[in-house]
Formats: structure tokens, sequence, C-alpha cells
């Protein structure tokens, strides 16, 4: 295993990481998309994010490593959940964070027949796919908007139903498969359907930093971490554990943040003033609030909160005017400066 | 030119410089694009880099159209029937752990075969099916594209050091460093201090200048420096080292010249909360300078010209058009691989594919059936594979705008307006968009057809108008331009925005009589070489005249007394050429 460059490590670009974060608590959200030009660190934060996430429980022996608790019972007849009585044999695993690479087959992405065994003993097996393996933890597909049509609707269909169907070559198969959808990909090189972008809970824009200082200390953080991963590693185990166990304590106490009608009432207020389409924006937004005052270690939402997320939770959702060179977040923020500052 | 660079800027010696850092610095530099026709320079090129690399290095060759199979690793589907256990193919990835993937054609490598390369060099290591396996390989991707588009995937190209040209370069002897000598530079480079800031700073300044934002060109510069430091045997990373490594990695990445000769105007200089003195920033400010000169010196002269956004812009249309432009289709097309489906009329079935679905499961279904059967292979209808195609479906809407009269800068201006939110949602409509305006004495094409919408925003900034009409000349040259649109594979909609009331006949001589006759003559040759069009009649009152103008070429009629940009749009899109 190589070493993986540390999340605490990297420079700026806290819109992405704080997103990434409320993802982490609240896998309910839906997902993040990252927008931006290559090489702003979109892999770097997205695979950083893996080595970092907690372990988690999982059945000892299931191939879907599901939740003792969530899926007991609910997972597929080969769940050892299913046949043994009494208490389940538990593991820690690491949370999955799996690649989705663009071009990806169908079969890999939602398993096959297992090929070795029908080969060979002439067995009819399934053969999870990509979509097993992400179960409980984020998918990751790099350049999403260059990914094929078919795949894009399976990954819609999945991550709406928290639910893999497979019913193809004789094999008839619905396994779990909830996971925090996390796309990436540059606007220039194609736009995103505007379906799949709203399945996303948050979104968020990446840009190279403008400021000399903040690219050098890019360069200069990276240049160590090449020179001596393992070192520099080491350096920054402490704060990332700070900010794992700063990911645990705000998944714990999320359900205890108290949520003032008042805050509901501006989030729809909000939502109302820019127009944004449907109900997911402020459903979205509330949840994003509530994980990111989990997150600071706030006992309710306050509109602090609500602002910090409005961007990312809405920012997708408007329609937008092709036309008008600014993007939709001037838009939200004066609205916001107009409820909050008034 | 050539400030900071010894001597003059000589691209087949960088060439060779190129390939000695990668052979130093393989896990840091990555690899490099060698842009050439096959010949004597890239063959010279590449047994120079295998002279100097490990004995033992593998060196591999991947087609471009690879499949994932012999990329990654599976299962050898042929030696497992044959074998009948499962027989592991290792892939040419893991089999070039520690050496060089050479890419060939690498312009005709699909973004999705160029995206798992992507990962396995970002990740030096690919997924077998349930493990891990190291794959740390350096990457040439052979460029052979004649026309400026065809290129590597960029996903490949944003994770190489270098991108070398060696067409036009003249193959020289240049002095080659020994592959011991390269051994010992890279001890060196393991045992080299952390470059000081300054270093970064004028490195992050002059990829600035340059427009390059990404941070990975930033750290390829910085290794590739400190791989040429290595290699001149300095424990510190100079001037020369930073000039040849931004020569060699920022050049071909840069999308603007910085202005030239103007101290001032050199990217703004951030004030950044440091406390370093002004003698030093003085310093960094004159040391990024030289990094600029030297960028400036490998850049060819005309690329500081307009050739540069020439090239980006087409870039980013290549781009698109192999993402999103392509629409499947089942008869016709650049084949797309096969899914399952069933046999309907037109689908063509891919034997191979359906045979390999068939395969695994033939012990299965000879237990099943009556073992008398007498068929070789038992086949199934859920094995179908239907073989699927991908087909260039663009379209090129070509709007022609009455310039002429009173109403005519308004009408421009909406055409415009028009022509613009065309292009805003070209994604959707896969469409080109071209304007040709007419008034007094022909017909101009003020917008080529584009995708761009930037591109036309710059070319309707000014627009002139009023004067006579010369609809028989403007139908024309739309015609001509649409003819030659559909002979690209582009299917035209050619769209007027006129009163329909000529003065002007094809001659240029001034008489409505005339004039009309020359105009439903033209409008005849659209219908007869059935171009599809739209006659938006932009007359206050509805006159007899325009529709059976419109009529006359076959187009449909849509009557828009207030001429308003989206209205004109949705009239656009309602007669567009089918999407899908």
């Amino acid at each position: 295993m190589r070493a993986v460059f540390p999340f605490s490590a990297i420079v700026g670009q806290d819109n992405m990481k704080r997103a990434l974060l409320i993802a982490a608590v609240d896998p309910g959200i839906g997902g993040v998309m990252v927008f931006g030009d290559r090489g702003t660190g979109k892999s770097t934060a997205v695979r950083a994010l893996a080595a970092l996430l907690p372990q988690m429980r999982a059945t000892k022996g299931c191939v879907y490593h599901c939740d003792p608790d969530a899926d007991a019972g609910a997972c597929t007849e080969d769940c050892p959940s299913r046949s043994i009585k009494g208490a389940v044999k538990t593991e820690l695993l690491p949370t999955p964070v799996v690649d989705l690479p663009l071009g990806a087959t169908e079969d890999r992405v939602v398993g096959a027949l297992d090929l070795e065994q029908a080969l060979t003993r002439g067995e009819k097996r399934f053969e999870p796919g990509l979509l097993a393996k992400a179960h409980r933890g984020f998918l990751y597909i790099d350049e999403v908007n260059l990914l094929e049509d078919h795949l894009v609707d399976l990954l819609l269909d999945v991550a709406a139903s928290g639910e893999n169907v497979v019913e193809r070559e004789g094999l008839s198969v619905r396994h779990p498969a909830r996971f925090v959808l996390i796309g990436s990909g540059n606007p220039e090189e194609g736009e995103l359907r505007p379906q799949l972008l709203d399945r996303f809970g948050l979104s968020v824009d990446v840009k190279t930093p403008s400021v000399l200082a903040d690219r050098v200390a890019v360069v200069r953080q990276r240049d160590a971490f090449d020179r001596d991963p393992k070192g520099f590693v080491a350096a920054w185990t402490k704060k990332d554990a700070a900010v794992r166990a700063n990911i645990e304590k705000a998944r714990a106490s999320r359900g205890d943040v108290a949520l003032p009608d008042e805050a509901v009432e501006r989030a729809s207020a909000l939502c109302m003033k820019i127009g944004s389409d449907g109900l997911r924006g402020e459903l979205t937004l509330i949840r994003a609030a509530r994980a990111y005052a989990a997150l600071e270690g706030a006992e309710a939402v306050t509109n602090a909160h609500l602002r910090a997320v409005a961007i990312p939770a809405l920012q997708h959702r408007l329609r937008r005017n092709p036309l008008d060179d600014v993007g939709s977040a001037p838009r939200i923020e004066r609205a916001l400066a107009e409820m909050f500052d008034a | 030119m050539t400030a900071a660079a010894p001597g003059r800027y000589d691209p087949w010696a960088d060439a060779l410089r190129a390939a000695a850092l990668l052979a130093i610095d393989p896990d840091g530099l990555k690899g490099a694009i060698v842009r050439s026709l096959p010949g004597p320079a890239r063959d010279a090129w590449l047994a120079a880099l295998r002279a100097i690399l490990r004995a033992d290095a593998p060196m591999r060759r991947a087609p471009a159209h690879i499949d994932d199979e012999r990329l990654l690793g599976g299962l050898d589907l042929a030696a497992t029937l044959a074998a009948g256990r499962p027989v592991a193919s290792r892939g040419l990835l893991r089999e070039s752990d520690g050496g060089v993937v050479v890419l060939a054609m690498a312009e005709r490598c699909t973004s999705a075969t160029g995206a798992r390369i992507a990962m396995a060099l970002d990740a030096g290591e690919v997924s077998g099916r349930d493990d891990r396996h190291a794959a740390c390989f350096m990457l040439i991707a052979l460029e052979e594209g004649v026309e400026p588009d065809e290129r590597a995937p960029d996903v490949l190209a944003e994770r190489m050091a270098f991108a070398l040209d060696l067409d036009g370069g003249r193959v020289s002897s240049t002095a080659m460093p020994t592959a011991a000598e390269i051994a010992a530079a890279r001890v060196d480079l393991s045992r080299m201090k952390a470059a000081d800031d300054r270093i970064i700073e004028s490195i992050c300044t002059a990829a600035g200048a340059f427009g390059v934002g990404s941070a990975r060109a930033a750290m390829f510069t910085l290794r590739a420096a400190r791989a040429a430091a290595a290699l001149a045997g300095r424990g510190v990373v100079e001037d020369e080292d930073l000039a040849l490594a931004a020569r060699l990695v920022l050049a071909p990445r840069a999308r603007f010249a910085p202005p030239d000769q103007a101290p001032e105007s050199a990217p703004p200089p951030e004030e950044s909360a440091d406390d370093s003195t002004p003698a030093d920033r003085a310093e960094a400010t004159a040391a990024a300078d030289r990094v600029v000169d030297a960028v400036q010196s490998a850049l060819p002269a005309e690329f500081l010209a307009q050739f540069l956004e020439a090239r980006s812009e087409r870039r980013v249309e290549a781009r698109s058009r192999g993402a999103g432009a392509a629409a499947k289709s089942a008869r016709r097309g650049r084949p797309l691989g096969a899914r399952p489906g069933t046999l309907r009329t037109g689908e063509r079935l891919d034997l191979v594919a359906t045979l390999r679905a068939a395969a695994p499961w033939q012990p299965l279904r000879r237990r099943e059936v009556a073992t008398s059967s007498a068929a070789l292979v038992l086949v199934r209808r859920g094995d179908f594979r239907i073989r699927r195609f991908v087909q260039r479906l663009e379209s090129t809407i070509i709007v022609v705008v009455d310039a002429s009269g009173s109403a005519a800068l308004q009408r421009l201006a909406e055409a415009k307006g028009a022509v613009e939110t065309l292009l805003a949602d070209a994604y959707v409509t896969r469409a080109r968009v071209a304007l040709i305006a007419f008034r007094d004495a022909g017909a101009e094409m003020l917008l080529p057809p584009t995708r761009s919408l930037s591109r036309a925003k710059r070319a309707l900034a000014e627009l002139p108008g009023g004067g006579t009409t010369p609809l028989a000349t403007a139908i024309d040259t739309a015609s001509l331009l649409a003819q030659s649109e559909r002979a690209k594979g582009r299917t035209p909609l050619i769209v007027f925005l006129t009163d329909g009331r000529g003065n002007v006949g094809r001659d240029g001589v001034t008489g409505r009589a005339q004039a009309e006759a020359d105009a439903l003559v033209s409008a005849r040759a659209v219908r007869a070489a059935n171009l599809a069009a739209v006659f938006i009649d932009t007359s206050p009152r509805m006159r007899p005249g325009a529709d059976a103008l419109a009529a006359e070429m076959g187009a449909a009629y849509a009557p828009l007394p207030f001429v308003e940009a989206g209205a004109v749009a949705s009239v656009v899109r309602a007669h567009a050429p089918a999407r899908r």
C-alpha cells in the first residue's frame, strides 16, 4: 500500500473539504459533485478522505460487508447473518472508497456471473461488482461528465434505491448498495446531465489558488510528501486523527443537534427566494446544515451553519440562464446577504 | 528570445535531456508524450531512452485499442477454457512494473482506456480481481496525429511531465549520459535537500504567467529541475536546471504567453504575508523572469500570436466531441463494443461476444439438456450480444439575418442573442451555430460554424446594419455553407430572419421585381438540395410574399413580428434536427 497524502495537509480548498466531511458525517445527503480544472486536488482530497475515514463494523464473512445492525436479515442469502442464529461475528473494516473508472463495463459495475466458478466448476455464482464494493462507503467517479449514459442511469437508480438489483445472465440477485457518490469533472469538457446533477447533494467548485503563496504552499507540501511519504504522513497523523475523531463525534451527535423552526423557515424562504426547483434543495440544505453544525460541535442549527452550506447545497439546483456569465453562486450569495444581513 | 537558455534553443537536445530526466526520476515525472510521425527521429529517441534505463527494465508496447483484460489483467478466457481451470493473465501494466509502457498511436486511444492508464499512473498499482498489484511504470505516449486536434487523451497528457515534438527538429549527435551516470544521478537525487521556497515560488509565478494552473505541472517542473541538477552533479537546483525544466514542462502546457517585455505586466505580484526582505523578493522575481524567458524561448514564434488561442479552442471542442456528441446507433458508425440485447430488426449480432457470454455456461447447460444434444455450443437468448456503434450526429444551425433597412440593428441584436442562446445549450442540441448577415452588396459570414460561445461573443461584438436587401445572394450563401457542412457529415439547418422583401437581385442591381424572382430561384435550389430550413418572418404584418418564399424553399414558416432572441431560439429548437 502506498502512502496517501494526508487530508489535513491539503492546502486551501476549504469548500471541497467541508463538503466531503459533511458527506462523511451524513451519507444520506446524497453525494458530492466537485467541479474544477485538472490539478486542483480533487482526486487527492477524495483519496485522502478514504484514508481518514473511521473504520466500520461489518458482518464477518459477508461479501457486501453489511452492517450488522442495519442490514441484518436484509442482506443477501449468502450473508452469514441470515444463516447463523444468535450473535453474528463482526469485524472492523476500513470504509471502502471505490474508484469507478471511466469506461467501466456494466458487468464490472453491477457485478456479473463469476466466470471462474462457472468455467471450472460449472457453478452459477454471482461475482459482486464495484457497487457491492462501495456499499457503506464512497463511490468516486472522476470525470463523471464523460461517463456513458447507460452507466449514469444505472448509478442513479442504485444510488436512489440503495439497492442493486441484478437480473441478467440467468442471475437474480439483489444486494444492498448504499454509497456516497462523489463525482468530479471539468465543466469545460462537457456538462453533466441535469438529472444526475440534481442527485448530488452538494456541489462545489474548486479553483486553482489565485494567490502565489498558496500555490507555493501546495507545491511545497506535495514535494515534502513525495520526498518522504512515510515521514510526512507521520507528521500529520495527529491532525488527521483529530479530523477523524471529529467525524465520529459528529456522526454520533448529528441526531441531537436541535433544528429550530426558525432555521427551517429560513431555509425554505431562501429556497423560494432564489427559485430552486423542487424540495430536494431545502431538504439537503437542512441536512447539510445539521451535519455541519454537528461537525462544529454546535447544539442547534444556526444561521451561520445555513449560510455556510447554502451555496454547495443549492447552486446546482437553480435554473440557470446560460448566457449569464456569473454562475449561480453569486445569486445565492446575494439572497443570503439580503436575508441574513438585513 | 534566449535570454536565459544557454545557446540556441535546440528541440532535439532538449528531447534527449527529457529522456535522461525521465530515466533519473521515472516515479516523479511519469512519462512523456512524443509527438512525431514514425521515423528515424522517434526511433532514435526511444533507443536513447532504452539505453539509459536499468538493463532489466521491461519496455512494453501497447496498442491504443488494447482491451481491459490485456491492460489490467483478468481471466484469460481462451486459456481457461482450454485448461479447464482458471488461468489468469497478468495484464500489460503489471508486466511493465518498473519499466516503460509505450502507448502507440496515443491519439487513437479512447478516454476510457486513458482513464485506466491514468489511474494506474496515479496509484502505482492496478487492482486485480482480489488484490492490488504494483504497477509502477513510465508512460511514453506516441502521438502520430497530423491534425492539431489529434492528441492523446487529456487525462493522460495532464499526468505526464513532458510533451516533446520531434517533427521538424533536426536529429543531431548529442552526447547522452551513460547508464552509469544516470544511476549515479538517481542516487544523488535521493540525497538532495528540499527545494527552497524561492525556487518553488519562481516556478509557480512562471506557471501563472503562462496560464498553467495545474498543481501537477508545477510539481513536474520542480522534479524535472531537481533531476537536471542531479544529472549535472549539483546538490542544489540552479537557474539552468530550472530553465530546462520550465522549457520541457511548462512550454507545452502554456495557454497564453505573458505580455512581452513589460516587467510590471508580468504576473500580478500577489501580496503574500511572508517575511522576506525586498532583496529576497527582487531576487525571486528575477528568477521567475528567467524561467519565463526560458519557456518563451521554447515556444514557436507564431505560437505567441493567435495560434495558441485557436489551439486551446480546438482542443476543448475535440474533447467534448469525444465525450458527448456521439450518439449510439445500432447500425452505423464506429464500433463501440457489445451489450446484451435481443435480436430485433436492424440490430447486429456480435458473434464473438455472444459466444464469450455463452462459453462459461456450457457445463451447466449440458447438464440441464439431454446429453444427446448435437449442438456444439448451447446458446440461449440471454447470451445475445448486440453490436453498438458510435455515430456522429452533429448539426449546424446557420442563422441568416437580414441586416438591411431600419429595423436592422434591433434584428441583428436579437439574432445575436439567439445565436448565443443556441450555443449555450449546444451540449444538449449537439449543434454548431453560424451567422450570416446580408445587406447592401452581399452576404457576409460573421460567424463561421462554431460551438464556442466565447468565440461567438467576440465575433458578434460589432454588427453593421442598414442598406438594401440582397435576399437571393443571402440564400445562395447559406445554401453553399449548408452543403459544405453536410459534406462534413453534419446536419445543417438554415434559419432565415427576414421580412422576405429582397430589393437587390443576384447581379447586384436594385429592383424589387428582379430581386424577388431571383430569391424564388435561390429558394427552389434550397429545396432541390433537400436542405432543412426555417423561415422566420420578421415583418410587422403578415404578407403573402414571405410565406410563398418559405414554401418555395420547403422551409417551415414562422411569423414573428416582434423578433426576440428567446423566441427565435425556441423556434429553432423546435425545428432542429433530431438529436438521437
